[in-house]
Formats: structure tokens, sequence, C-alpha cells
């Protein structure tokens, strides 16, 4: 182990991928040096192994209805209690788990990849090409995120799938931003000069040496973006808009147990508070992924 | 849009005109380029607000003529539309109808879509302008807090605070507000925005509900406003303290390190007037942009925060006009709501023209 924490963290590394690795490794402590960032990584984590173990840890089936046991409060047999069907919300909570984690990393991978390419080509171009890139990025960046959403899918029609392109389709432009801010910085040094002075085309410039640099960023900066992504996935639900009944969407519960908020709180309550606390924890995450990142805070 | 880069100048130094006259010049050369991204950026939200009711779904007539009209009468809705026209003769009647005010017919209410806004708007404003004050209220002494008190139990309890605001989701964070402080202690008043009983009595004269009460001298029915209002309000505002809270934070934190508050504080001065006058004196400029920012993002959360209560706001409007599948409204709305996000955004921009010197 220590062998390995000093190979991680010599001042001489030997290639890239160990000074890459080295990094990393800095950054990881960095991260866990600050109490708040480590029990958002923890919270991630049971978050990942919940999803990944549902079937083996859900007492019931998601979707497994007893009519006799409707809307029972919490207890020993359903720490969560049951909604109007009869079905144990701790295991809907559990098995919903899955269907959050899989929207937020569906918008993030379509969201990363349209912010970087708008981002790179325009400060890389620049002229025309940035501006009229530039001005599209302030138009969507013009309306509030849930609103442009909202409308999408208002067009498109309800669904999971329509969800997740009006959350990509509302959160690229800050990544579109910031990758060409990066990429401004970028184009004007030496390295790229020598590139170009040796025949590289645009397009091997491009790819081969602007996007490798500024990816790291654009995947910083998406972590701090993926509670707002949940939030607004949660809220599409719960408007009906987003995941149908009868999949245990977290959103979609709250607005279900909504008609029974007075007399069984725990209808609504229970899922709400798994998404306050998956975003809680990426938003933990991101707030000391930030002070890591940003050299301006360190020592303070 | 970008705040102020045109420091770089040293005014006037090596001109040979007055400085005050090209001090001017830069202001209306800086107005004209604004006026310019206002209208390119009105020009694109009508673009995509276009594209989204026109091109997008598979058949723009179902949610006019429903799925059972006959043919001749979706051939006439077609024509009535411009749906036979090229693309770009539609985007131009469409452009065209907007600039009059023309936002179409609401299918859910057959009023003019823009009337129909003209109704909800008021409700979203009086809530969203409520909230702003809560959260400007708690937010910036809170922020200035954790600023002073770096690093120790305070920072980190209103960092929690903050970072929960971010994270909660609004409706639900509304609902169990509701089951709290209504259902369970009857603190508060129940969804809506006035009892049943003051409904008809109350003349909308602004559309305020906490000023028309007023303006019809009713104390009782003011105060049932008022009730009504503070729990949305206060469930709105902690997303709106959130944010400003942090703001204040980092803005206060980057200004402390500044060598007046040390020389400020060497002379003397009691630390109360170093914070609260020099300080926040000097960082006012950047929390007004601030405010006016998270005054927009609360037309975001408005319309979760509106379904939630039954408020009958713009977000009730966009939502319910939604489960008819009335594309025309929701569009209409949210044209409105960029409109305004644009409008806020200007005016930020303005105001840091107008107060902060270095800007100019």
């Amino acid at each position: 182990m220590s062998a390995l924490a000093a190979w991680l963290t010599t001042a001489t590394p030997a290639s890239r991928a160990q000074a890459r690795a080295g990094r990393f490794y800095r950054g990881t402590l960095a991260l866990l040096a600050n109490p708040l960032a480590a029990a958002g990584l923890v919270l991630v984590a049971v978050l990942l192994l919940v999803a990944l173990f549902a079937p083996v840890l859900a007492p019931y089936a998601p979707d497994a209805q007893d009519l006799a046991r409707r809307l029972q409060p919490p207890s020993f047999a359903h720490p969560f209690g049951t909604d109007q069907l009869g079905r144990d919300i701790l295991s809907r909570v559990i098995w919903g788990s899955r269907i959050t984690l899989v929207i937020v990393a569906l918008a993030a991978i379509t969201v990363a990849p349209i912010g970087l390419a708008i981002g790179i080509v325009a400060g890389y171009r620049g002229g025309w090409v940035d501006r009229v890139l530039m001005r599209v990025t302030d138009v969507f960046m013009a309306f509030p995120r849930l609103v442009l959403a909202l409308a999408l899918v208002a067009a498109l029609g309800p669904g999971i799938e329509n969800a997740i392109i009006a959350i990509a389709a509302t959160a690229w432009p800050p990544f579109a931003r910031l990758a060409r801010a990066e990429t401004l910085t970028l184009r004007r040094q030496d390295f790229i000069a020598a590139a170009r002075l040796q025949g590289a085309s645009h397009g091997r410039i491009l790819l081969r040496h602007i996007l490798p640099l500024t990816i790291s960023t654009v995947l910083a900066r998406l972590t701090l973006d993926l509670a707002g992504m949940i939030l607004i996935a949660a809220g599409l639900g719960f408007l009906g808009l987003g995941a149908q009944p009868p999949s245990p969407e977290w959103g979609a519960m709250v607005a279900t147990g909504r008609e029974f908020l007075t007399d069984q709180w725990w209808v609504a309550t229970m899922p709400g508070a798994a998404i306050f606390l998956v975003s809680l924890a990426f938003n933990l995450i991101g707030d000391g992924l930030r002070d890591v990142l940003d050299p301006r805070s360190q020592g303070r | 849009m970008a705040v102020a880069s045109e420091q770089d100048n040293p005014a006037g130094l090596t001109r040979e005109e007055p400085r005050a006259h090209s001090a001017l010049r830069r202001l209306s050369g800086r107005a004209l380029s604004l006026i310019a991204s206002v209208v390119l950026t009105v020009f694109g939200l009508l673009v995509v607000t276009f594209f989204i009711g026109r091109v997008m779904p598979v058949d723009p007539l179902l949610a006019v003529v429903g799925d059972r009209a006959p043919e001749h009468v979706r051939a006439q809705a077609a024509t009535e539309l411009g749906l036979d026209l090229p693309l770009w003769r539609q985007f131009l009647r469409y452009l065209g109808e907007i600039l009059q005010g023309d936002f179409g017919n609401s299918v859910l209410s057959g009023q003019p879509v823009l009337t129909d806004i003209a109704r909800f708007f008021p409700a979203t404003l009086e809530l969203a302008t409520a909230a702003t004050l809560i959260g400007v209220c708690l937010g910036v002494p809170l922020g200035v807090l954790a600023a002073t008190r770096h690093g120790q139990w305070p920072d980190q309890v209103i960092r929690v605070v903050a970072l929960a605001g971010y994270s909660v989701p609004v409706f639900w964070l509304g609902l169990v507000g509701l089951l709290v402080f209504y259902a369970e202690l009857g603190w508060v008043a129940g969804p809506g925005r006035i009892d049943v009983v003051y409904e008809y009595t109350i003349e909308p004269v602004i559309g305020l509900m906490l000023v028309d009460t007023l303006l019809a001298g009713d104390g009782a029915a003011f105060l049932d406003a008022f009730w009504h209002l503070v729990l949305p309000a206060s469930v709105l505002g902690y997303l709106s303290l959130a944010y400003i809270t942090r703001m204040t934070r980092s803005l206060m934190l980057a200004e402390l390190g500044q060598e007046y508050v040390i020389a400020a504080r060497v002379k003397g001065l009691p630390e109360r007037l170093v914070i609260w006058r020099h300080v926040l004196g000097n960082i006012m400029v950047p929390l007004i942009t601030t405010i006016a920012l998270s005054y927009a993002y609360l037309l975001e959360g408005a319309v979760l925060t509106e379904t939630v209560f039954a408020w009958p706001g713009l977000g009730l409007y966009i939502t319910q006009s939604l489960f008819s599948a009335d594309l025309t409204a929701v569009l209409g709305a949210t044209i409105v709501i960029g409109l305004v996000f644009i409008g806020l955004n200007l005016l930020s921009d303005l105001l840091y023209t107008l107060v902060d010197p270095r800007a100019r």
C-alpha cells in the first residue's frame, strides 16, 4: 500500500499515466479530507450499491400488489409503509434508484459531448462561427431550464426517453461556455502552433490536442450539475411527464402520494426524501470538488 | 450576456476629446450592443419556440382539431394555421403574429393566450417577490456571517443549510410544509391564494392579492391572503436564500482579503463598520446582479411550487395547459417567462453599468 502511495506521489513520474494517476490520487485525498464531501461520496457509493443489488436488497418486488395491506404505516415488515395498491414503498424506492441513475447517466453522456463539441469548435474557430454558436448558447440560457424542458416534453409527449432528451437539451449551454473558455486559452499556445506547423489538420488539432485538455474541466463541472439534473428529472416525474406509472420513479411516486398526504404521509415523503438525499450527496461532492479544483481557494 | 469587459481602456488619457464626452460615447456604444444582443436573443427565443411548436410535434394539427376530425376540417385548419406554407414563411407569419401580441388562442380556455397570461402572471409576481424578500433578508446576513466566521462552525452549518436548499426537490418541500404547518400544526392557511369566502368579494385591481385586499379595505381578507402566501413564499424563498447566501459568502471572502480592509481595521474602525459599511458597500453591485438573477431563477421553482400549492400563477397555467395538450398556451407562457428572464438579465446588466463607476 505504501509502495503504491509512494509510486503515486512521486515527484518524478516516469510516465504520463503515472502522473495522471498521482494527480487523481492527490485530488481524491484532498476531497476526502473535506468531511462534507466525504459524506457525499459515501452516500453516492451507497446509492450505487443499492441500485446494483436492488434485487437482493428489496424485500418485495417493486410492483407486487397486496390490496389487503394497502396504505399501511411504516412497520417492521414495511419500513417505509405501503402505497395505495399495497406495494412496499421501501422496495419501490430501492428499485427507483436504478431509474434515477439511468436518467442521470444518459443525460450526462449526451450533454458532455454536445457541450464539448460546440464549445471547442466555437473557441477554436473564433470569428463568426464563435459568435453564432455562442449566441445560440445564450438563447438556450435565456430560458429557465425546467420551463424549456416542460415545453419540449409538451411537444414530444411524456415518457422517460423524452424526459432525458429534454434534460440534455437544456443542460448543455454551461458546458459549451466552459469548453470554449478553455479552448480560447489553449489555442494561442505554442504547442498548438507547433502541431499546425507540422501540418496537422484542424480536425486533428481539435480532437488530439484540444479535446483531451478540455475534457477534464468539463467532466468536473458535470459532477456539479448532476444534482440539478436529478432535480429536473424528479420534477418532470412529479408533473407526470417523466417515467410513467407503474414504474417506481421517485418523482412520480411523490405525485401519487400527494392524494394521501394528510392521512398517509409516508407515501409522498419517503421517495421525496430519497431524491433529497441523492441530490444533496452530489451537491456535497460538487462543493468539495470546487474547492479542490479551484486554485484560488487553496489554503483558504 | 457578458458583464463589463471594458475596464482595460484607460479612459480618455490619450484621446483628444473631453473625458466626459468619450465616456458618454462608450456608454451609448455599450447600450447599443446590449440592445442588439437582447434583440438577437429574443429572436432566438422565438426560433426555439417556433421549432418546438411547429416542427417537433409529429402532427401539429392534433392539438388543434383533435384526433377524430374529418379530413376537410383538418385541411381547413392547416390552411388557417399556414401549415401548407414552406417553413420559412410559416416562421415569418409566426414572428408577425407574436410581434402584434397575438400568441394564439388557448384550447383550454378559448381565450387569447396573452389574456390568460395577464390574468395568471400577477400571482407569480407576488409569490416570487415575497420569496425574494425572504431570500434577501435572510440570505445576505447569513452569507456575511459565513464569510466572517470562515472555516468555523457557523460557516459549516450555513454551508449545509445552503447546499440543502440547492438539493431539496421544491415540490416535496412544499408537500412536507403543507403536511407539517397546515395539516398538523394549523399555523398557516392551505393551498390557494385566498379563502373561498373572499374569492368573489375582492375586486382584482392590480392582481396582487395583498394590495387588492388593502385597496378593498378588507383587513380580514388581507390577513387571510397573507397566511396563504407565507408557506409557498417560504418554500420558494429557501431556494433563493440558498443561492444568495452562497454568493454573498464568496463575494465577501474575495473582498475581505483586500488591503483596504486591513487598512480600515488597522486604523481602529469597529469590525461592524468594516463589514457592513466598507465591505458590503463594495460588493453591493455584484450582489444586486445576484439578486436579480435569483429572481429570474425563481420563475423555475415557481412552476413546481404553484402546482403543489394550487397557486393560480403562470406555473400552474403551464402545467394545466400541459395536461390538456394545449401547446399554444404552454409556448405562449414559455415565451413570456423567457422574456422576463431576458429582461431581468438586461436589468442587472444595466444596474451594473449605472451603479458601478468602474464599469462605465
